[in-house]
C-alpha cells in the first residue's frame, strides 16, 4: 500500500505496532488508540515518534489533550462510503490546530484524495498503486472551489467579491 | 435566472472530465462495479431495470429556454426522446447508454447544467419554490439563497459521503409549494422584528419507510448564518448519524431517537463554535450571487386586457384559466402551469418534441424561463396576460393544456416497476388509470382541489404519505397489492395519511379511489370544502365503511 505524503510517494517511517506486540526501542511507531490511552505516557516519553490511529466512531476529546505531542494522527477509511474521517480531520486541523501528520488509512481511492487534501489530509494510505500513481494528476483536477476549509484554498465567492473590489477600484 | 460565471462553468467541466475519467476507469476494469457504484450515483446514474437511468438537476426549479432545448437534445440524441420531471426538481432519462454519458454530461454542462448530487449519499439538488420571484406577497427570492447552498453543497469535501441521502428544500412564500416539512433540511425564509432576513430551520423530515414531519430546530437563523448553521447539523449529522443500516441511516432517524431537544443541543453546541467563520456571509457575497439573477424588465400591462375580454367567450379557454393561471406579483402577468398529466399518460413525462414547443413559447411569452414544480408538472412563469389567449392555443396544439393542474387527475407518481429495480409494483398504469376514471375536467373541477400521490414501493419517491390520497404498492404472494391513505398534505399544514384499511389488488385501486372520492362529494357540507378538509374533519372512518362496505 504505497503512501504519499506532501504530495509524492514516500517510505512509511512508521513502524505500525500491532495490540500486543512489542514497542520497539526507537522509531517511529503507530499505535491503535486503546493501545496509546493504555500508556500513553510511557509511549510519549521514549524517544521516536508517536502517532495514532484513531477510529471513526470514537469522539476526539479522548485524543485532544496529547495532540500538540504526538508526531501524527492516522484516522480510518473503513470503507469508501464512510466520511466520518473527513469530518474529524477537519476538527483535528481547523479546530484543535493539529500540526502533525494527519494521515488517511483504509479505503482510500484516487476519487477521494481532492475531498481528503481539503479536509486537512497531508498523508494518504492508498489502496491501489496505479492511483498513487496518478495522484499528481489527480489533484490537479480541481481549480475551483465553492467551500472554504482549513487547507486555505480560496474559495469562489472570495475570488469573486475580490475581483469585484479590484475592479471598482480601477479607474 | 442564474448566470454563471467562469468559475461556475470551469468547475462544472472540471466535474464533467472526473466522470469521463471514471467511466472509462469502469469500462476498462480498472474499477469494480462496487467501487464504481458510488462514483456514478454521485453523478446522477442509476442501474435500473433495463437501463442506466440519468438523473439531472434542476436548482431550484429554473430553467432557460436554452436549458430546456438542451435536455430535448439529450433525449433525443442519447435516450429515447422524452424524459420525466420528478418530484425533486430533477428530470431523468431512462434509456442511457454507459459509455455515452460523459458526453451528455459535456453537453448539459455548455449550458450550465449538472447532475452532481442527483443520487447518493451526499446532499442532493437544493429545491425550491417553483414561483420564487414571481409568486405575490413572497418574502423575497428565495433562490438567492438556493444558489448559495447550491454552491456551498457541491462537492463538499466533509459531507459527500454521508450515512444516507440528504435533502433540502427552501421556501419564502406562507403557503409552502416546496414541500420544506418532509425535507431533512426544510428552510423557510422570513424577516424577524427587525426586518432582518432569516430562516426558521426545520430538520428531520422525510418519507421513506419511517415517514416524519420536519421539526423546527431554531426559529430564526440571521441569513449570514446559514451557511454554519446547515453545516453545523451536517457535521453532528455525519458523525452520528447510523451507518449501521441504511433504512435508519437518515437524519430523521437521529433526530427521532436523539429528540430535537437534544439534537438540536448538540447542533448548537457544534454551531457556536462554528459561526463566527469563513462561512459568515458578508453582505458583499450575498450581493454577489444576488446581483447574477436576473429579472425580466416587466411593462406596465392593464390588469384586464382585450385579448382575455374576448377570450372569455370560449368556454375551453376559460376552463384552462381558471384552472392553470395564477397571480403573478406584477400587474398584467401571470404564471401559467403547464399540466405534463395528460389523459392517460404517465405524470411527469415530456417528449423533446415537447420540450423544444415549450422553450419557443417560453422565449416569445415568458422571457425565456420555465420552472419545475415538485409536482412535476412545469410552468412559465412572467406570461403577460395579453398573450394568455395565443399561449393556450400553442399549448393546447401538443397536449399541454390539460386544464386539470391541482385537480384528481394531477397526479405525481414515481416510475414504478416498468423501470425501477427497486419498485414491489407499478405505478404509472394507476396513474393512468385514474386519469382515465376522471377524464371529464368538469367533474374534476367539481370535485376540487384533491391530490393523489402514488409509489411502487416503501421508498417513497411518489410522496405517498402526504398525497391526500396516497397509493403505496406493495407486494403480497407475488402479486401487485396497493395500501391506500388518506388525508396526507406536503404543504404548510404537511401531514402524513392515515391508512383506510387493508391492501386492495391492483386491479381494484382505481375502483377504491372512486369510492372515495364519491364518500367524500357525499360528506362534504358545502362544495367549498376541500377533500382534504373533510378528511380532517370526520376521520376516516366514514371513508373506511364505504370502501370496505362491498370488499
Amino acid at each position: 500500500m504505497p503512501l504519499v505524503k506532501n504530495g509524492k510517494i514516500a517510505t512509511d517511517i512508521y513502524v505500525h505496532v500491532a495490540d500486543g506486540a512489542e514497542i520497539p526501542a526507537d522509531g517511529a511507531i503507530l499505535v491503535t488508540a486503546a493501545r496509546f490511552l493504555e500508556d500513553s505516557e510511557a509511549l510519549l516519553q521514549r524517544p521516536g515518534k508517536v502517532g495514532v490511529i484513531w477510529p471513526n466512531n470514537r469522539d476526539l476529546d479522548d485524543l485532544v489533550p496529547y495532540l500538540d505531542r504526538l508526531a501524527a494522527v492516522a484516522l480510518v477509511f473503513p470503507s469508501f462510503r464512510d466520511g466520518r474521517a473527513y469530518s474529524q480531520a477537519r476538527l483535528l486541523r481547523e479546530r484543535y490546530r493539529f500540526n502533525g501528520e494527519l494521515r488517511a488509512t483504509g479505503q482510500v481511492l484516487r476519487d477521494q484524495f481532492v475531498f481528503m487534501l481539503r479536509a486537512g489530509f497531508d498523508a494518504l494510505d492508498v489502496k491501489k498503486e496505479k492511483d498513487a500513481d496518478a495522484f499528481a494528476e489527480t489533484v490537479k483536477r480541481y481549480t475551483v472551489f465553492y467551500q472554504p476549509t482549513g487547507d486555505g484554498r480560496a474559495t469562489a465567492l472570495s475570488r469573486r467579491t475580490q475581483l469585484r473590489h479590484s475592479e471598482s477600484a480601477s479607474p | 435566472m442564474y448566470a454563471y460565471d467562469e468559475l461556475d462553468r470551469t468547475l462544472l467541466h472540471e466535474r464533467v472530465e472526473e466522470f469521463r475519467d471514471q467511466v472509462k476507469r469502469r469500462l476498462s476494469g480498472e474499477l469494480t462495479e462496487d467501487e464504481f457504484k458510488i462514483l456514478r450515483l454521485q453523478n446522477g446514474v442509476y442501474l435500473q431495470l433495463h437501463a442506466y437511468m440519468f438523473r439531472v438537476a434542476i436548482p431550484y426549479g429554473t430553467l432557460s429556454s436554452k436549458q430546456l432545448r438542451a435536455l430535448a437534445y439529450v433525449a433525443r440524441r442519447y435516450d429515447r426522446g422524452y424524459g420525466h420531471f420528478t418530484t425533486r426538481q430533477n428530470i431523468q432519462f431512462n434509456w442511457i447508454k454507459l459509455a455515452e454519458l460523459p458526453d451528455a454530461l459535456a453537453d448539459l454542462a455548455e449550458v450550465g447544467i449538472h447532475a452532481m448530487q442527483t443520487s447518493g449519499n451526499n446532499m442532493r439538488n437544493v429545491t425550491s419554490d417553483q414561483w420564487a420571484g414571481v409568486a405575490p406577497s413572497e418574502v423575497e427570492d428565495p433562490r438567492i439563497w438556493s444558489e448559495l447552498l447550491r454552491q456551498h453543497t457541491t462537492l463538499h469535501p466533509e459531507f459527500s459521503f454521508l450515512p444516507r441521502k440528504f435533502k433540502i428544500a427552501i421556501t419564502a412564500s406562507d403557503h409552502d409549494r416546496a414541500a420544506i416539512r418532509i425535507h431533512d433540511i426544510g428552510l423557510r425564509l422570513h424577516k424577524n422584528a427587525d426586518g432582518e432576513t432569516g430562516f426558521e430551520v426545520l430538520v428531520g423530515g422525510g418519507l421513506g419507510r419511517t415517514p416524519f414531519i420536519g421539526k423546527t430546530i431554531k426559529p430564526f437563523v440571521h441569513g449570514r448564518d446559514i451557511l454554519s448553521y446547515v453545516e453545523a447539523i451536517l457535521r453532528v449529522y455525519n458523525q452520528y448519524g447510523r451507518r449501521d443500516n441504511i433504512y435508519k441511516a437518515r437524519i430523521k432517524i437521529l433526530v427521532h431517537e436523539l429528540g430535537i431537544e437534544k439534537f438540536g443541543k448538540e447542533v448548537e453546541e457544534e454551531w457556536q463554535l462554528l459561526r463566527d467563520s469563513a462561512l459568515t456571509l458578508d453582505d458583499a457575497a450575498i450581493e454577489e450571487v444576488r446581483s447574477r439573477f436576473s429579472y425580466p424588465a416587466y411593462e406596465k400591462l392593464p390588469h384586464m386586457p382585450d385579448e382575455l375580454k374576448q377570450a372569455a367567450h370560449d368556454p375551453l379557454f376559460e376552463r384552462w384559466r381558471k384552472n392553470s393561471v395564477f397571480p403573478h406579483k406584477a400587474q398584467g402577468y401571470s404564471i401559467v402551469t403547464l399540466s405534463l398529466k395528460p389523459v392517460g399518460g404517465p405524470p411527469g413525462d415530456a417528449t423533446a418534441e415537447q420540450m423544444d414547443v415549450i422553450a419557443d413559447l417560453a422565449d416569445r411569452y415568458s422571457f425565456g424561463e420555465i420552472r419545475v414544480g415538485h409536482e412535476q408538472n412545469l410552468a412559465l412563469p412572467h406570461v403577460a396576460k395579453r398573450d394568455l389567449p395565443a399561449l393556450w392555443k400553442a399549448l393546447d396544439k401538443v397536449g399541454l393544456a390539460t386544464p386539470n393542474v391541482n385537480l384528481v387527475s394531477d397526479i405525481i407518481a414515481c416510475p414504478g416497476l416498468d423501470y425501477c429495480s427497486l419498485a414491489n409494483a407499478r405505478s404509472i398504469p394507476i396513474a393512468q388509470e385514474l386519469t382515465r376514471r376522471f377524464a371529464n375536467h368538469d367533474t374534476a373541477g367539481l370535485i376540487g382541489r384533491l391530490h393523489i400521490n402514488i409509489s411502487g414501493c416503501i421508498n417513497a419517491c411518489g410522496h405517498h404519505h402526504v398525497g391526500h390520497i396516497g397509493i403505496l404498492g406493495v407486494e403480497k404472494n407475488g402479486e401487485e397489492f396497493y395500501q391506500i391513505t388518506i388525508g396526507g398534505r406536503a404543504d404548510e399544514s404537511a401531514a402524513l395519511g392515515t391508512l383506510i384499511g387493508p391492501s386492495v389488488p391492483y386491479a381494484e385501486v382505481a375502483d377504491v379511489v372512486e369510492d372515495i372520492v364519491e364518500a367524500y362529494l357525499a360528506l362534504r357540507d358545502s362544495p367549498d370544502e376541500l377533500f382534504i378538509d373533510t378528511v380532517k374533519r370526520l376521520g376516516v372512518e366514514p371513508f373506511r365503511e364505504r370502501v370496505y362496505a362491498t370488499r
